[in-house]
């Protein structure tokens, strides 16, 4: 039992250190290539030589992330094999297709239109290369479609049935799974702020490019490009952010319960903006708070009730309208995931023993008792409870975060057309690089918030971290572990250092193509 | 332009291109590497597909799982 717990910590050790590195590269290569499709647009428009070369000065770059971060999500892939084959085995049919339709569609997409974008020059039309550049563009977000659609799907499972004879869940209707508003939703949140990500990220280099004055215009250039598809991008982030938080009202009350430190719920409930929270005395202290104001992001209704983790384990939740209901508390949860569990057993038995009736009897249990199946596994409603103080802060540096970057898109704009001069000073180089990590750390919160927060379910209600794992020993998901950070920390270190010698380039002489 | 012409065309696309490149060159060299350490380290060595590696049919696979799942 303690190696289950050693297997189950360290795996999800590594697969959060790999989806953390490989979210690094993912959402500024899916930002920038719209900013380089919206450059090329204005050359191909005006025909002015400063726009083709600003281009190709983030081509340079976008090139260095996707080819520094392309493949590591491969490794998330070797990992549901290894240390979560039962996982794998379980939604097989159903992650399956998702993760399929990327690897044709979009992958190939990006690799057929990334070499005519990038070898291109002169030898296709220049509407041609456009055309490339733009499905560059696309492809690099239908990628993110369908990993998205994967993810959203074991956050809030639709569209599929069991069957135990293939002990797997088998799709049974693809559009319920594609078009899921958590996939929607999430799907358009993660691109937008991708397109955040990059433009600060394009802002903070621009700011450092200005400062020695060879490129000034570029960057100046390079940052209203950047200024308004990051504002525009953090307007949509923003939207969609609160599209997510309906929907995790709606379908992972506990998430949104740990997301605020809220154990038990009130009528025209408050949003905490910042505080400490303490999960032993089950509290938030030193709190600035917004009243009413997780009722308006959770139900659009100020005077709506939302649930606490300890209403939720009672057994209180809320209706569409915002109203309490009793529902299924949390110990009847397990009764009914231990009866499900009893019957597959009951099932494996019939179907060795030959008995038909028996089977039909099993099955007949499984169906009625399979949407807690999950909560079998747990000794106690605790068990159910995400990490609450990660997930607390985790939100609370994201929403920090994406305030400041509003405010600096809008300042930035507002410096390069009003205020030209203020742009190439210190301070401006200041703000600039210090966002960068901001930015970053903005982008990783979010993911933290929403992995963290659906703890412990790899498949909300169905299938917990601990049924999930292999049967592999913790020695071995260690040392995969290590060697995986040392991989990912020379990678980390190559693209910084080629990154940083390209853009001294355009520090240090005038770029002319 | 026959089919032959076509393939040739692409080839020099890519090799002209490929030829051209500055940054690319190490971009391409990391690339390589990388793809390397994982699938000819990791993946072979590092990585099995459990079930695949020690069952030989879906069936057995099934209950190899039915079994892992109901014991926990």
């Amino acid at each position: 039992m303690e190696d289950l717990i050693q297997v189950v910590d360290w795996s999800r050790l590594q697969f959060a250190l790999t989806a953390i590195v490989h979210w690094l590269f993912v959402p500024l290569t899916i930002g920038i290539s719209l900013i380089i499709a919206v450059m090329e647009t204005i050359y191909y428009r005006t025909k002015s030589e400063k726009w083709l070369k600003t281009e190709k000065f983030w081509m340079v770059l976008f090139a260095i992330n996707f080819a520094i971060g392309v493949a590591t999500g491969i490794i998330l892939e070797f990992e549901f094999g290894t240390n979560w084959s039962n996982y794998s085995w379980f939604v097989g049919d159903i992650f399956g297709a998702p993760l399929a339709i990327e690897g044709l569609l979009a992958f190939f997409m990006e690799a057929t239109f990334f070499a005519v974008m990038f070898f291109g020059w002169k030898k296709v039309s220049p509407g041609f290369h456009l055309a490339s550049t733009w499905l560059v563009a696309i492809g690099v977000s239908l990628s993110a479609l369908w990993i998205l659609v994967a993810n959203a799907w074991m956050q809030y499972p639709v569209g599929m049935e069991f069957d135990p004879d293939q002990m797997r869940n088998v799709m049974s209707d693809f559009i319920a799974v594609a078009t899921s508003p958590v996939a929607i939703n999430k799907f358009f949140h993660a691109v937008t702020s991708g397109w955040v990500l990059a433009s600060v990220f394009v802002i903070g280099v621009s700011c450092i490019i200005a400062a020695k004055g060879k490129n000034l215009q570029m960057a100046k250039d390079s940052v209203k490009v950047a200024g308004w598809i990051g504002l525009v991008g953090i307007i949509l982030t923003m939207w969609t952010g609160d599209g997510s938080a309906v929907e995790v009202a709606r379908v992972q009350p506990m998430k949104l319960a740990a997301m605020e430190g809220l154990y038990r719920g009130e009528v025209g409930q408050e949003l905490v903006g910042f505080g400490l929270v303490d999960t032993d005395a089950k509290d938030v202290k030193c709190k600035i708070a917004i009243p009413k104001g997780l009722s308006i992001l959770a139900n659009h209704d100020m005077n709506s009730f939302v649930p606490g983790i300890d209403d939720l384990i009672d057994g209180i939740a809320l209706t569409p309208q915002g109203d309490t209901i009793n529902t299924v508390s949390y110990a009847e949860r397990i009764e009914i995931g231990k009866a499900a569990q009893q019957a597959l057993r009951d099932y494996e038995a019939a179907r060795k023993a030959g008995d038909e009736a028996a089977l039909a009897d099993a099955l007949a249990r499984i169906k009625a008792n399979y949407k807690y199946f999950g909560y079998g596994y747990f000794n106690s409603p605790q068990d159910a409870v995400p990490p609450v103080a990660l997930t607390f802060y985790s939100f609370r540096v994201m929403v920090m975060a994406g305030g400041y970057l509003l405010l600096l898109l809008i300042v930035a704009l507002f410096v390069v057309y009003r205020k030209p001069e203020w742009f190439d000073t210190r301070l401006a180089r200041f703000i600039g690089v210090l966002s960068i990590p901001v930015v970053w750390i903005c982008s990783e919160a979010g993911w933290i918030v929403a992995e963290v927060g659906r703890q412990p379910w790899t498949i909300q209600d169905i299938l917990p971290v601990q049924a999930a794992v292999s049967a592999v020993t913790a020695q071995s998901v260690q040392l995969t572990f290590w060697l995986f950070a040392i991989v990912f920390a020379a990678l980390i270190v190559a693209e910084i250092s080629i990154m940083v010698n390209e853009v001294k380039k355009g520090t240090n002489r005038e770029i002319t193509e | 332009m026959e089919i032959g012409n076509k393939i040739k065309a692409v080839i020099d696309f890519y090799v002209d291109g490929f030829r051209s490149m500055t940054v690319g060159k190490k971009l391409w060299a990391i690339i390589f590497i990388k793809v390397a350490i994982l699938f000819l380290v990791f993946k072979l060595f590092f990585f099995p597909d459990i079930l695949k590696e020690n069952y030989d049919n879906d069936d057995d696979r099934a209950r190899a799982v039915a079994e892992q799942l109901t014991t926990r």
